[in-house]
């Protein structure tokens, strides 16, 4: 079939144009292309085409052991592997029936929340640059290096941590390291107040912002969204308060959620997640501190190879980009029969084709770029 | 209690007390004292042309008598003459471009907690936008097999060449300036107006759909901002009563109760209003963020300049620090008083300083808008030009008039 065919439903009248946006263009974040008809500057239609990073990470699960599969799952969103990790462990805890201990899942909250703030800032920096500010990068990418040495010294990598085991964590923290965190987090929220001075309330920032990408609370639902996409539409919906995990149901936080739904609104929902993220920290190295805590960090009694029984599990958490699952199926092997994940980003993208349309090409960088996407977990 | 190994060998240390107060830090102490001395290097560089044609013109009367016994006719000595000035005028806009670009990479960089370059020629990398140029000399030059390939060269041509001649009525030093014409002002205007013409030229020609896309904001944004930029020059030719630059910087010498210098932008409200208007203009007028959407790398890739490599991409580059140094000398001359010092015990320093220094600073400010502020959308940008800076520039015209009618002869 011709590809022009294939690619456009009516041919474009004269005075519209086609614009491939991606895969390779500074804003898209990755090689996400989004096929754009326009009018002069504004777009009437746009098509998000998704997978020129498809590395086949599905089906590669099933040539893996369990405790191998641990370490593909970094691959996905690499700007958050805790998460990643964290989420498939419970999935194969949950066919496994395996209890984690206490001492593993606060060291879980804690450094999915460090990951969570680490993450964000990369979206406050990368988000700057989409509107045209580069200096707030450079602090962001200043703050984040902070967590990344944070990292280093817990588990000995920067970015594909694989830290996290099934039943628990691989290491215990070390012994400085709480010092080092707290001196983390007693100066992490004096910079949130200057990053809202240098961007998010900035009048420029805020004019560009406000008024577009507008999704309301229904439109958020039927299309399935999560995470601080959805949270920004005003519905409270969290997976850490409503299917607590990892004693997120014993950790003291709020949920921000945004009002209108418009691009700032998710902007700013992450940004005060972050402050949120930097208080449970604080409360999960409280709790660690405690001398009756058991010292044990990873679940008695799981095998060196793990064969579950025949069956079928569902895991998931809050990841930094929304409800992140992992869907394992057992034939009672080695390695499992079938594993899904459920990548909040590829489902959240969908709704671009939507919201795109009647904006202007500058605003679709400004909203693409609000969606935060990574496009090794989109793609897979 | 069992505890995990420390991974890394050494821990870091995070200054985060040095963070919390930027002005604490070294480097940026440093970044001050870098920045008196990058200004003294740029303005040393734009004097030196200026004193060197002072002494210079003796050398020529001496040695037009001598070829004149020679036999040459005077007109050749005169052409010969105006060439020597146009080459000098010529290296302008490079040796300001070479210096800008560099006090805006080590200013950019400790506005950002970092160091800017650091090793080409020692130290602190002064030798960096040299070496960079000479590598856009020895770049590989690429036309894509679409573009037209006349207009796509002619283009960095038709950008750069109105920024070299705008700087024609511009006085260096005493005696160096290109043509001392007396519609000074509007010549300016008019000439730096045409450079648009290489930016649509250049989008068109690229035969690119973000070229395209640049090219017509360009257009758009450009043709737009000339008309404040110019309504706003308007009270002060009101107020002195010529178009001539010269001119108007020295009707603003001279103090008022003896502390307050005559200054266009001291005068209360209309110079207020016209200073921020034309400086507005001026940074949409260079492409510059927060308005350089013609370039938005975001969006357009690089806008108007994403097919040019090389020496035809520097072109370009050239241009837009050139109508920077443009801007910053006609500010300094239309509403800071040119080369008047601040104040009376201050006039030792000679006038040329002032009048480099006020454009230096009026350039720092141009770069700290640049890495501050994000960037404007095209609609927004119109209409900030047409709803607001446009109304304000006529009504600050109204005053000005009130103010020359009734209030100028109280004054004095």
């Amino acid at each position: 079939m011709p590809i022009e065919e294939k690619t456009f439903e009516k041919p474009l009248e004269l005075d519209q144009m086609f614009v491939n946006m991606g895969p390779q263009h500074p804003s898209t974040h990755g090689v996400l292309r989004i096929a754009l008809h326009m009018e002069g500057e504004v777009i009437t239609k746009a098509e998000p085409d998704v997978g020129y990073l498809h590395r086949g990470i599905e089906k590669l699960f099933e040539n893996r052991t369990y405790t191998q599969g641990l370490v593909l799952t970094d691959r996905l969103d690499y700007l958050s592997s805790m998460h990643n990790n964290l989420a498939y462990c419970i999935a194969v805890e949950k066919l496994m029936g395996i209890e984690v201990p206490a001492r593993a899942q606060y060291i879980r909250a804690l450094v999915s929340e460090l990951n969570r703030i680490a993450s964000h800032l990369i979206f406050f920096g990368t988000y700057g640059v989409d509107i045209g500010a580069f200096t707030p990068f450079l602090h962001a990418f200043r703050e984040r290096e902070m967590i990344m040495d944070l990292f280093e010294m817990l588990c000995g990598a920067r970015l594909l941590y694989t830290y996290m085991r099934i039943g628990g964590v691989a290491k215990n923290l070390p012994e400085d390291w709480t010092a080092k965190c707290r001196e983390f987090t007693g100066f992490f929220p004096k910079r949130l107040k200057e990053y809202d001075a240098l961007l998010s309330f900035n009048p420029i920032f805020m004019d560009r912002t406000a008024n577009i990408g507008i999704i309301s609370k229904e439109e958020a639902l039927d299309w399935g969204l999560s995470g601080p996409v959805l949270r920004a539409t005003g519905v409270n919906y969290d997976v850490r308060k409503f299917e607590p995990y990892s004693f997120y149901d014993k950790l003291e936080f709020e949920i921000p959620l945004g009002q209108t739904g418009s691009t700032w609104d998710r902007y700013y929902c992450r940004m005060r997640e972050m402050a949120q993220s930097a208080g449970i920290i604080d409360q999960c190295l409280e709790a660690l501190s405690k001398q009756d805590m058991p010292p044990d960090i990873i679940a008695k009694g799981v095998p060196k190879i793990l064969k579950p029984l025949k069956g079928q599990a569902y895991g998931h958490i809050e990841a930094s980009r929304g409800d992140l699952g992992f869907y394992a199926v057992s034939e009672g092997e080695f390695s499992p029969y079938r594993m899904h994940i459920k990548a909040p980003t590829f489902i959240n993208t969908a709704i671009l084709q939507k919201i795109l349309v009647g904006a202007k090409i500058a605003d679709v960088v400004a909203i693409l770029g609000s969606f935060d996407i990574v496009l090794g977990e989109m793609d897979r | 209690m069992k505890t995990g190994r420390l991974l890394t060998g050494t821990q870091r240390n995070w200054p985060t007390e040095l963070w919390e107060s930027p002005l604490s830090l070294p480097t940026y102490r440093r970044a001050f004292f870098l920045l008196i001395m990058l200004g003294l290097g740029g303005l040393a560089s734009v004097w030196f042309i200026g004193e060197i044609s002072d002494r210079i013109n003796p050398l020529y009367d001496f040695a037009k008598t001598y070829l004149e016994g020679l036999g040459i006719p005077l007109f050749l000595i005169q052409l010969a003459w105006t060439i020597i000035k146009a080459g000098i005028l010529l290296m302008v806009p490079v040796v300001n471009a070479i210096c800008v670009v560099w006090w805006e990479r080590k200013i950019s960089a400790h506005m950002q907690s970092r160091l800017g370059p650091m090793y080409v020629g020692g130290w602190h990398g002064w030798l960096q936008t040299i070496a960079d140029s000479i590598k856009l000399l020895l770049k590989e030059d690429i036309t894509p097999n679409l573009a037209d390939k006349k207009i796509h060269l002619l283009a960095t041509a038709v950008a750069l060449a109105p920024a070299i001649a705008a700087f024609a009525p511009v006085s260096f030093g005493k005696e160096l300036v290109y043509a001392d014409i007396d519609i000074g002002i509007l010549y300016v205007f008019a000439v730096s107006g045409i450079s648009v013409f290489g930016i649509i030229m250049a989008g068109w020609a690229s035969a690119n759909k973000y070229s395209m896309l640049g090219g017509l904001r360009a257009a758009a944004q450009m043709v737009s901002y000339e008309i404040p930029r110019t309504f706003s020059v308007v009270p002060v030719i009101m107020l002195c009563g010529t178009l001539n630059i010269a001119a108007i910087a020295e009707a603003q010498s001279g103090y008022l109760f003896g502390f307050l210098p005559r200054w266009f932008i001291f005068y209360p409200v209309v110079g207020q209003i016209a200073f921020i208007v034309f400086l507005i203009a001026s940074v949409a007028e260079t492409n510059r963020v927060p308005f350089d959407i013609p370039e938005a790398e975001s969006e357009l890739v690089a806008g108007f300049s994403t097919e040019y490599s090389g020496i035809k991409f520097s072109m370009f580059f050239l241009a837009e620090y050139s109508y920077v140094l443009i801007s910053a000398l006609l500010i300094s001359a239309f509403f800071l008083g040119g080369g008047s010092p601040l104040l009376p015990s201050l006039s030792f320093i000679p006038s040329w300083a002032w009048f480099i220094g006020k454009a230096l600073f009026i350039i720092f400010c141009f770069l700290w808008f640049r890495w501050t502020f994000p960037r404007f959308r095209v609609d927004r940008l119109m209409d900030f030009n047409w709803k607001f800076l446009f109304p304000l520039t006529l009504i600050n015209i109204l005053l000005a008039g009130i103010w020359s009618a009734e209030i100028k002869h109280m004054v004095k």
